[in-house]
Order: structure tokens, then sequence, then C-alpha cells
């Protein structure tokens, strides 16, 4: 498998405000691969993924010292487009939020804004994007249907198919499953598994069993520092911060 | 026990409301009964002459109602793109200081009292449009309708702005993350999603408009001809009803007559209020939001 780095965070410290919510982060994100982000809540680890697509920025009166780099880009650079990054780093929100629209239009929604017209080629792309989700077989007779008559499951799964409709190359999860039952969380986690293959996929998770399952690499957090970054096989065996061990064992969080 | 009697209170007070709608409708229809024996409804409504102190007098009211028609659509079309335009900037585009020096500015407007803005249209606006037009008088259907669209923009920009704020956040965050912009998001997600909102307040502001009464009395031009123009002065049913009023013999025809343009009138409004629940019952159910 290839081992290049996707994105790296070079000392990233963020603020809202005088709020110090991200100190000194350095992190790598592998081609590829599935990394988690773990912590106790306000730990700052949805504040790291926001950075990741530029989304921290639609918050007033917030502020970034260091940077993030994409394929060697610096992310936050002057001549860098906002919309440009959003769309190629996609971002799978804790709570399914589906457009009050019709499941096709759910997907070509994010065509339309990015400009591209031919009816053709967004009915393929739908099509592809909602296989690809795994989600075509129980959506294809009733594409013209409220998505939001969707179960929770298959609207964040649509929610997915929106993103790889655009052709993301990051997908950013924030706590994709929180609001799920097991059955719909498993569809997610093995969907995850899946998308790899072609995509850098990055994690943030309360469930720590969920981070062991899905990931290749853990990071975490605790109060706006990066404690422990690491392969997730070792990070869950042989933790070298007893704050790490601490936390993945149950003691606090 | 104390309690109970607590319970009582306002019970009876949250239901006075119901019987004084009850007792109102009743008066309408108590009153304007009567004239129905002497024309019929059809001829009162769609009759073309207002004469109601000829020998003998004709009921038709359809010039009372067209003006008040063209007051509203006039209105409408002032205060729609003012009311909806003011949310849309203070929910999506201003500031937080700009927002909270805005927002109770725009309420203020409500706050006026419409003798106020009447004498503003008397003052202000007629001999403007007299000498843009070239016209023998500025109190016309337009000189009404700029001031009634200036009056219902406060009701249309706050219920409007309510239902934008209604449009949950993460519809915004979904939209962003497929690198759509700001105003796309506005465009196609965020106004759609309040869509049936803004229908709402756009029909309370009509609802506000056709129900103005001193405005219109002293900006309309008070003529009860059929109008072709804005450019001509009317007389809208409030306007008839409260400049003649004092006038009208009690029990007379014309007492009765205008008792039953109040009732149509309570009607109109009755509807347009019904159709704005019912959209805004829509629109919350469509946004998950509860019933």
């Amino acid at each position: 498998m290839d081992n290049s780095i996707k994105m790296y965070a070079d000392e990233v410290n963020f603020f809202y405000g005088k709020t110090h919510a991200l100190k000194d982060i350095n992190l790598n994100i592998y081609k590829n691969h599935v990394t988690a982000i773990i912590g106790p809540s306000g730990c700052g680890k949805s504040t790291f993924i926001r950075l990741l697509n530029r989304m921290n920025e639609l918050v007033p009166n917030t502020s970034l010292l260091g940077g993030i780099y994409m394929d060697g880009m610096d992310i936050f650079g002057p001549s860098v487009d906002a919309v440009e990054i959003r769309r190629q780093v996609g971002m799978v929100f804790q709570k399914p939020n589906p457009f009050p629209k019709s499941i096709f239009d759910n997907i070509s929604y994010g065509l339309k804004v990015n400009g591209i017209k031919d009816r053709l080629f967004i009915e393929e792309k739908v099509e592809w994007s909602l296989k690809k989700a795994a989600l075509w077989p129980e959506v294809k007779d009733r594409l013209h249907d409220s998505a939001l008559r969707l179960s929770g499951g298959q609207q964040q799964r649509l929610c997915i198919a929106r993103s790889l409709a655009v052709e993301s190359e990051v997908i950013l999860f924030d706590e994709p499953c929180a609001s799920l039952d097991p059955i719909s969380t498993a569809k997610i986690e093995e969907l995850i598994t899946e998308l790899k293959k072609e995509y850098t996929i990055v994690i943030v998770t309360h469930n720590m069993q969920q981070a062991a399952r899905v990931s290749d690499y853990t990071a975490f957090f605790l109060m706006g520092e990066l404690i422990e970054f690491g392969k997730t096989q070792d990070i869950f065996t042989k933790p070298n911060d007893p704050k790490t061990e601490a936390y993945i064992t149950g003691r606090f969080g | 026990m104390k309690e109970k009697i607590y319970k009582w209170i306002f019970t009876i007070l949250a239901f006075s409301s119901l019987v004084f709608l009850v007792g109102i409708v009743f008066v309408l229809f108590k009153e304007s009964l009567p004239i129905f024996s002497k024309i019929s409804i059809g001829d009162f409504v769609l009759g073309k002459f207002w004469y109601p102190t000829y020998s003998p007098p004709e009921f038709g009211i359809l010039p009372l109602i067209l003006a008040s028609a063209w007051v509203t659509l006039g209105a409408v079309i002032v205060c729609v793109p003012l009311g909806v335009g003011s949310a849309l900037y203070l929910n999506e585009l201003a500031s937080f200081r700009q927002r909270r020096l805005l927002k109770p500015l725009i309420e203020l407007l409500a706050s006026i009292p419409s003798v106020v803005y009447g004498f503003f249209g008397m003052v202000v606006l007629t001999p403007f449009i007299q000498k843009i037009f070239h016209l023998p008088t500025g109190l016309t259907a337009l000189n009404a309708s700029f001031i009634l669209g200036l009056m219902a923009t406060p009701t249309v920009c706050s219920i409007a702005e309510d239902a934008l704020s209604y449009v949950p956040h993460s519809f915004r965050e979904a939209s962003f993350a497929v690198g759509a912009n700001r105003w796309q998001t506005l465009t196609q997600v965020i106004i759609p999603a309040a869509g049936s909102g803004i229908s709402t307040a756009v029909i309370l502001g009509m609802s506000r408009a056709i129900g103005e009464t001193m405005t219109v009395l002293m900006v309309a031009g008070g003529s009860a001809v059929i109008p072709h123009t804005f450019l001509e002065p009317v007389r809208p049913m409030t306007a008839a009803i409260a400049a003649e009023m004092g006038e009208a013999p009690m029990g007379s025809s014309h007492y009765h007559a205008l008792f039953a343009i109040a009732l149509i009138l309570f009607l109109i409004t009755f509807v347009f209020n019904i159709i704005a629940e019912v959209i805004s019952r829509k629109f919350r159910i469509k946004l998950g939001l509860s019933g």
C-alpha cells in the first residue's frame, strides 16, 4: 500500500477568540489509510478536522497559526480558494444532514454548484456515487423521493455519496455514527474500510472500539494537545503515554 | 386550593379572546345580514357603483374591493423586496454588531402609529408623486401602496427572518462541505428551505396591508371609482367604513352595507391567516421541527 502523506499539520495553533483550542499540533495523514482522532469532549478533535477542510473559517473571531498542507501545498495559502478545498476534502457530519430535497437532488447539488450542467453526466455520477456509498440498491427506484424519508443510516450513506460525487480525495467523518443504531453503524464502518482503497479518511470518534476497528492510525488529543500518534494497534496495545493508556482503558473521558 | 384558583383565572383569561372573536363575528353577521334582503350578495360584491347616499342608493362594492386589491398588491411589491431582502441580510450577511443595531431599528418601524405614516404620505409623498407624474392630486393608489408597503415591511422582515433562522445550521455546513459558495448556499439551499416560511411572511404582510385603515384614509384619495392605474385616487374597503360610518344613520341600509363590507374584509383576512398557518405548519414539518 502507498504510504505517502496526503495531508499534514505543521505546528498548528488555533484560537477561538482568546481560547487556545489547539496547541502545537504536528500530525501526518497518510494516503489511503484511515486516521482516527480520539479524545474526550472538548479536546479539540472536532476543531482539528474542521481545519482540514477550512470549515472553521465560517466561525467568526477565530485565528490560526501554523499550516495545514495537502499534497505539499498550504491549504490556507493566499492563492488557495476555500471553496475548492472543501470540494477536495469532503465532510460527513455527526448528525446526517441531507438537504430537504430529493435523493437525486441531494447528490446533484454538489455537481451543479461546481459548474457541471451536463444532465447525462450528472445522472451517471449520481448512480456511481450511490453505488460507491452502498446505497444504490435501496434507493434506485425512488431517486426522486425526499431524502428526509430515508432512515438515519441511509441518510448518512447519502451524505457520504454526496461527498464522493464531487470527487473528494479526502473524506472527513465527524463522529458519523453518533446518532445511528448498531446495524447502521456496522454498515458505515464497512463502507469506510471499503472507501480507503481510493480515498484518504479521517474520522473523529468517541467510540474506542470503532477507532480500533476501522482505523490504521490513531491520534489521541487531550485539552488541545496531541498526546500521542501512531499505528492504531500500537496505540491500543502498548501506548507510550500513561494518559493515552488511561483514556483507552476508560479511566476518564 | 390556591393553585386551582390561579388555574381558573388564567384559563378564563386565555379563553376570553375566543369569546371576543365569537362576539365580533356574531355582531358582523347580525348587522350585515339586513342589507342582503335589499340587494343580492352578487350585486353587492360585483356592483360597479357605490353611491350609498343617493336616492335611490347603490350599494356595489366592487370599486372598494378593487381599490383594496390594488393597494395591497402595490404594498406587496414594495414590502417583499424590502422585508425579505432585509431578513436575508440580517440572517446571512450582517455581522453580529450590524444585526444588533438593525433589527431593533426595523422593528421600530412597526411601532410608528399609522397616523404618522399617513401624515408622512400626505406631506412628503403626495407633492412628490403629483410633480413627477403631473397629476391633479398626489393622493393615489401608488401613494397608499408605498406607505402600506413600508408599514408591512417589519412584519414581513421579522417573520421571514424567523423562517431563515429556523433553517438548521447543518444545511449550511452540508452545502459548504460540497464546495458551494455563500451565494449558492443562500439561493439554492437556505431560501428554498425557508421558502414556505417566507411565503407565510408575505401573506401576513398582505393581511396587514389590506386591513390597514388610517393610512389609506389619509393618502389613498378616497374616490369610490373602479381604478385603472396606480395613479388614480381610490377608496379601499377599510377607508370606506371608517369615513362613512359616522354619517350613516344607525339601522339604515348604508349602515348595514358598511357592516357587510367589514364582514367581507374579515373573511378575506381570515382566509389569509389560515393560508399562512397551513403553509407555516408544512414548513415546520419539512424542516423536521415539531408541528
